[in-house]
């Protein structure tokens, strides 16, 4: 029985007491972790040096000559099994990770190197290997010894890892193995072992065999994917997004790569660039009108710029700009358009009439902004020009598409005096509605003017309480109730 | 301190008491004075471990909080980082080392202790970064469900709902899965596990396997829990996104609480400070920690707002009587024991000044326009009635430009509520939303639609109508003050998760199959054999206790409906919560948001 198993027991033996532990080594002195620690990452060191050598003896790519398949080889043959022991003997002192070389797979493998014969069997062998690997039942006996550090399983060195212990992955050469090693990990769902292991996938396989298999691993992608945006590494991950233009959130992930671009002109360029990519239509045309409204702002800020430092326009020295239009969202934008440019030509990148037509404003969302664009200036003509619409007869009506309690609304918001503000509380159709509006911003007039419509007497007397004692609406108000009196 | 942890059915005094003796443990490995530099976020949950009492006995003297530069002075002999696991973390713990006074003497030594999990990444960045080497003791904390109240544990995993289904990340259902298993270990095997969605379906694999693969854990303690339910919250995207109407719910859905703690406007609660002569009005917010510590708010918290002012003035009547005593106490003993009832008396006093206040606070609220248009809508929908076109109000929203927030929140409901938009209504709403907030929240509205909460109807069938019906998710004779369903937390809309448990217990989910093949995700049963000895032999009339697991978050509504069935007469079961974190729509959404400002880091 292993060391690293007894403890396992003992944990869960003790949990009862200790439920939070889950480090093996607490019994042992911190100088000696420490020292072990350090030497373990020596070791890895060393092992990079040995994949060096090993890239070049192997077989022609081929899995076969790897290292852990030739341990695993080796360990279920009774021969190198007991070879196997009395290295896990040697390595049950903690000087092991002293001699890394000495029982290391290294030297397995070149005991195979020269014979010919196992190189056939090799081919058999290796969907053995795969057999064992995804079937790991089959392999029990080994789990006797599992102190031989070389000899953990991917099953076992992902459960190792999620156990937050030190394990070398280096070991794991051929793709097939690293490959069992991250489809083990991603079965674990732990995404600190994941990430783990991408890294030294990451470090270990040639770009275009990595993107190759994780296409098929979207799990570990993703975690990649996230693992490069956190460590900011940009061109590697967008090489990543270039190659797996599969997905519609990878391309979202770039484009969502221009809010770090804090140039304009270059983060127009790079939109530019993103309306290209393989995006649904829908997205396409929000990406295309991102790119165009851009474009605009750029145009309009270096114009108004321009304006407002010679001085010379009027609305400008009135009311100054407090922020530029760049990088603002489009009916903002439409806004500082009514604001600064309402009179202009449609011909204009600036006018709002061209904003309108270029990015397909609906007439409520423009009727909305300008109406509050145009209130904010006090313009009230301007306002009074949005509502009204001639019919063929050339006469002249009011309409608005959203409403005239909501105009009422905003005009009230913008503090438009009480004669602008009755004009359209007498436009809103709902009766309640209008009595409601009339009464919350003192429109006297249409309030009594609508109880007279209405002939109601009672709420008419109690209005009066409402009005100035002696003002003209109190006055209107007696002779009205009069008048309902005679009729 | 923990009290309120041992008042439930289950006593979660235990695993507190864990926390902190590793906590300790850990603590006293590093001999000598010692400084802790706080990862900001952990202080939260941390306070629900330990106090600084507890710190202090262990010789921890000052306590910084994690920033960059150089660390402040301290005549320490160890410097502990307690962190997330967090690569923007590590590079600050880089700088703090890096910038330290290698000349000065004594030398300080560090360390890290990382929260919940050591990180193969963070250690491999400092390593990068040269510093690894610098930390003498390199460890992690479990800290995988912390206990919030007698009935409650929460993993308070901000993330783990967006890294399940945006990130494709399952590293909050493994802890979660862990933390279970410490439960278990402290509280028994527990013999029966349901389970609805992908998540939890995880989840119950990697329970079963790691009880398989640790063949120890087999425990000889009699089991506490008798049924263990884990509901992914993809299953009931629905409740998180209406308004709760609880007065927990409330204060959350308002002023947020964090780690059991709420933060108030002062103004309120102004008064009180006069007879501390002179000082001005306070302006730091009113901080009050709320949990069924506090009589009072143990008794109104779970009730729906319109009933919690007739307990108050009720309240008030009573503590006003039992002042009045005090003229009649005539004899020394009467007065005496007048006396000593005093503190408590006033604790209720305070207690129930506070409880007025923040009601007041919500009342203003509830009473505006803009809320009460806001609910009419989220009922309408809730019921069934126009959610297949597009909504005025909501319009008049984006107008207005009200919160995104607020606007996503609707829109998802709608979407919920119509088991999808027809097209045309979601592209209309999209177009909408990005002209008036900007383009680059397409990002967020894919993020939505990959959390399946606004989506275009595919099947052409909106399956909505049927489950509501057959889980009777709309009540319309809801009552508020004494309630019989739990569909008062949401005056009317019963939680469809809080529903799927109550079916659980009676009558089965035998009875609601179809309906459970509409949810999305499999439903499971699973046993863990216990030993013979350990098999309940339950007393007539004993309640069973089940505890159910919200995998990616619960809200305090859902909570208040789990409480309402333990405390039915008849109900036969008792509830335990627990989840990854307390959520409610407005955070739940932030989460899933893109973050398009960089981290304040």
């Amino acid at each position: 029985m292993s060391r690293a198993r007894a403890d396992e027991e003992e944990y869960w033996h003790s949990s009862k007491f200790r439920a939070f532990t889950f480090d093996d080594e607490d019994d042992e002195l911190s100088q000696l972790k420490e020292s072990k620690r350090a030497v373990n990452s020596l070791r890895d060191i060393v092992d990079d040096d040995d994949d060096d050598d090993l890239e070049r003896v192997s077989w022609s790519g081929e899995p076969v000559g790897s290292i852990s398949w030739s341990i695993k080889e080796t360990a279920s043959s009774s021969t190198s099994s007991l070879e196997g022991r009395d290295s896990s003997l040697q390595k049950g002192s903690s000087s092991y990770a002293a001699f890394p070389k000495q029982v290391s797979s290294y030297s397995l493998s070149s005991l195979f190197k020269g014979e010919v014969p196992h190189i056939q069997y090799g081919q058999m062998a290796l969907s053995d290997t795969g057999v064992k690997n995804y079937a790991p039942e089959l392999r029990r006996p080994k789990a006797e010894y599992k102190d031989y550090s070389s000899d953990w399983s991917p099953k076992d060195t992902v459960r190792r890892m999620q156990r937050g212990k030190v394990c070398s992955l280096e070991r794991f050469r051929s793709l097939q193995d690293k490959l069992v090693l991250l489809d083990e990990a991603v079965a674990g769902h732990d995404g600190n072992v994941i990430t783990a292991v991408l890294i030294f996938l990451k470090r270990t396989l040639r770009r275009e065999i990595l993107f190759r298999e994780l296409e098929v691993r979207q799990v570990a992608l993703c975690h990649l994917i996230h693992f490069l945006k956190e460590t900011g590494e940009q061109k590697f991950l967008l090489d990543l997004l270039r190659l797996c233009f599969f997905s519609l959130s990878l391309q979202l992930s770039q484009y969502r790569e221009h809010l770090n671009i804090q140039d304009v002109e270059k983060r127009r360029e790079f939109l530019k660039g993103c309306i290209g990519l393989p995006f649904s239509a829908e997205d396409t045309s929000h990406i295309q009108d991102h790119y165009t409204l851009l474009e605009r702002q750029i145009i309009i800020e270096a114009n108004d710029r321009h304006l407002e430092t010679a001085g010379q326009s009027e609305i400008f020295r009135k009311y100054p700009r407090k922020a530029s239009i760049l990088n603002m969202p489009l009916v903002t934008t439409l806004f500082y358009s009514c604001f600064y440019h309402y009179t202009e030509a449609e011909g204009t990148f600036s006018s709002p009439t061209n904003l309108k037509k270029t990015f397909k404003i609906p007439d409520k969302q423009y009727v909305l902004t300008a109406l509050a664009a145009r209130a904010k200036l006090r313009a009230w003509d301007d306002v009074d020009a949005l509502f009204t619409t001639k019919n063929w007869l050339g006469y002249t009506k009011k309409k608005a598409p959203i409403g005239f309690h909501r105009v009422v609304e905003i005009l009230q918001r913008n503090n438009a005096p009480v004669q602008v503000l009755q004009e359209y509380v007498r436009l809103v159709e709902d009766v309640e509605t209008r009595l409601n509006l009339a009464t919350k911003y003192k429109c006297h007039d249409v309030a009594i003017e609508t109880y007279r419509d209405l002939k109601d007497r009672i709420q008419l007397t109690a209005y009066k309480c409402k009005v100035e004692r002696g003002s003209a609406d109190e006055e209107k108000i007696n002779s009205i109730l009069n008048n309902l009196v005679r009729n | 301190m923990a009290a309120h942890l041992s008042s439930g059915r289950v006593n979660l005094t235990a695993l507190r008491e864990a926390g902190r003796r590793e906590l300790r443990e850990f603590l006293d490995k590093c001999a000598g004075s010692k400084a802790i530099v706080w990862d900001e976020y952990l202080t939260g949950p941390f306070g629900l471990i330990a106090q600084y009492s507890l710190l202090k006995e262990h010789e921890v003297e000052k306590m910084f909080t994690l920033k960059p530069g150089r660390l402040p002075q301290a005549d320490v002999k160890n410097i502990i980082f307690f962190v997330r696991p967090r690569l923007e973390l590590m590079d600050i713990i880089t700088d703090n080392v890096l910038r330290e006074d290698r000349g000065r003497s004594p030398q300080r030594d560090f360390h890290i202790l990382f929260v919940p999990r050591r990180s193969l990444l963070c250690e491999q960045w400092l390593k990068e970064q040269g510093v690894l080497g610098s930390f003498i003791h390199r460890e992690q904390y479990s800290l995988d469900l912390i206990p919030f109240d007698g009935d409650l544990l929460s993993m308070e995993s901000e993330s783990a709902f967006k890294e399940c289904y945006l990130e494709s990340d399952q590293t909050s259902l493994y802890h979660a899965a862990k933390g279970l298993m410490t439960l278990q270990a402290l509280y028994g095997t527990i013999p029966q596990i349901f389970g609805k969605g992908d998540c939890a379906r995880h989840v119950a694999n990697m329970m079963i396997r790691m009880k398989r693969e640790f063949p120890g854990s087999q425990n000889s303690i009699f089991p506490v829990f008798d049924t263990l339910l884990l509901l992914d919250r993809n299953v009931d995207l629905l409740t998180p996104l209406a308004t709760q109407l609880t007065y927990e719910g409330l204060i959350d859905e308002i002023y947020g609480i964090q780690n059991t703690y709420v933060k108030l406007p002062p103004e309120k609660f102004a008064l009180k400070k006069q007879g501390e002569g002179g000082k001005d009005l306070p302006t730091e917010p009113k901080k009050l920690q709320l949990n069924s510590a506090e009589e009072l708010y143990a008794e109104i918290r779970d009730k729906n707002f319109n009933a919690v002012g007739s307990v108050l003035s009720k309240k008030a009547k009573i503590i006003s009587a039992a002042f009045e005593e005090r003229h009649h106490a005539k004899t020394v003993g009467e007065i005496k024991q007048f006396v000593s009832q005093l503190p408590h008396m006033q604790a209720a006093r305070s207690s129930l000044a506070n409880h007025t206040s923040i009601a007041e606070l919500i009342k203003d609220i509830t009473t505006s326009e803009d809320f009460f248009d806001n609910l009419t809508v989220e009922q309408e929908f809730m019921s069934g009635i126009d959610t297949d076109k597009v909504n005025n109000y909501i319009e008049d929203c984006i107008a207005q430009k009200h919160p995104l927030i607020k606007i996503l929140r609707l829109v998802c409901l709608q979407s919920v509520c119509n088991s999808g938009l027809k097209q045309k209504v979601l592209d209309h709403y999209k177009r909408e939303i990005l002209q008036t907030y900007g383009y680059e929240h397409i990002l967020t509205l894919n993020n939505l639609e990959k959390a399946g909460l606004l989506k275009p109807q595919t099947s052409g069938r909106n399956n909505y109508p049927t489950i509501r019906k057959t889980l009777r998710l709309w009540m319309d004779d809801v009552n508020e003050q004494n309630p019989n369903d739990i569909s008062y937390v949401y005056s009317g809309y019963a939680p469809l998760s809080v529903r799927l448990a109550q079916l659980l217990a009676r009558p089965g989910w035998r009875s609601i199959e179809e309906v459970l093949k509409m949810l999305p995700g499999p439903h499971f049963e699973e046993r863990q054999q216990l030993p013979t000895g350990l098999q309940k032999k339950r007393q007539h009339g004993e309640n069973r206790v089940t505890l159910v697991f919200f995998l990616g978050g619960v809200t305090y509504a859902e909570i208040a409906a789990l409480r309402f069935l333990s405390q039915m007469e008849d109900g036969g079961t008792e509830y335990v919560i627990a989840t990854t974190k307390l959520i409610n729509g407005t955070s739940w959404i932030k989460s899933l948001m893109d973050k398009l400002e960089p981290a304040p880091f």
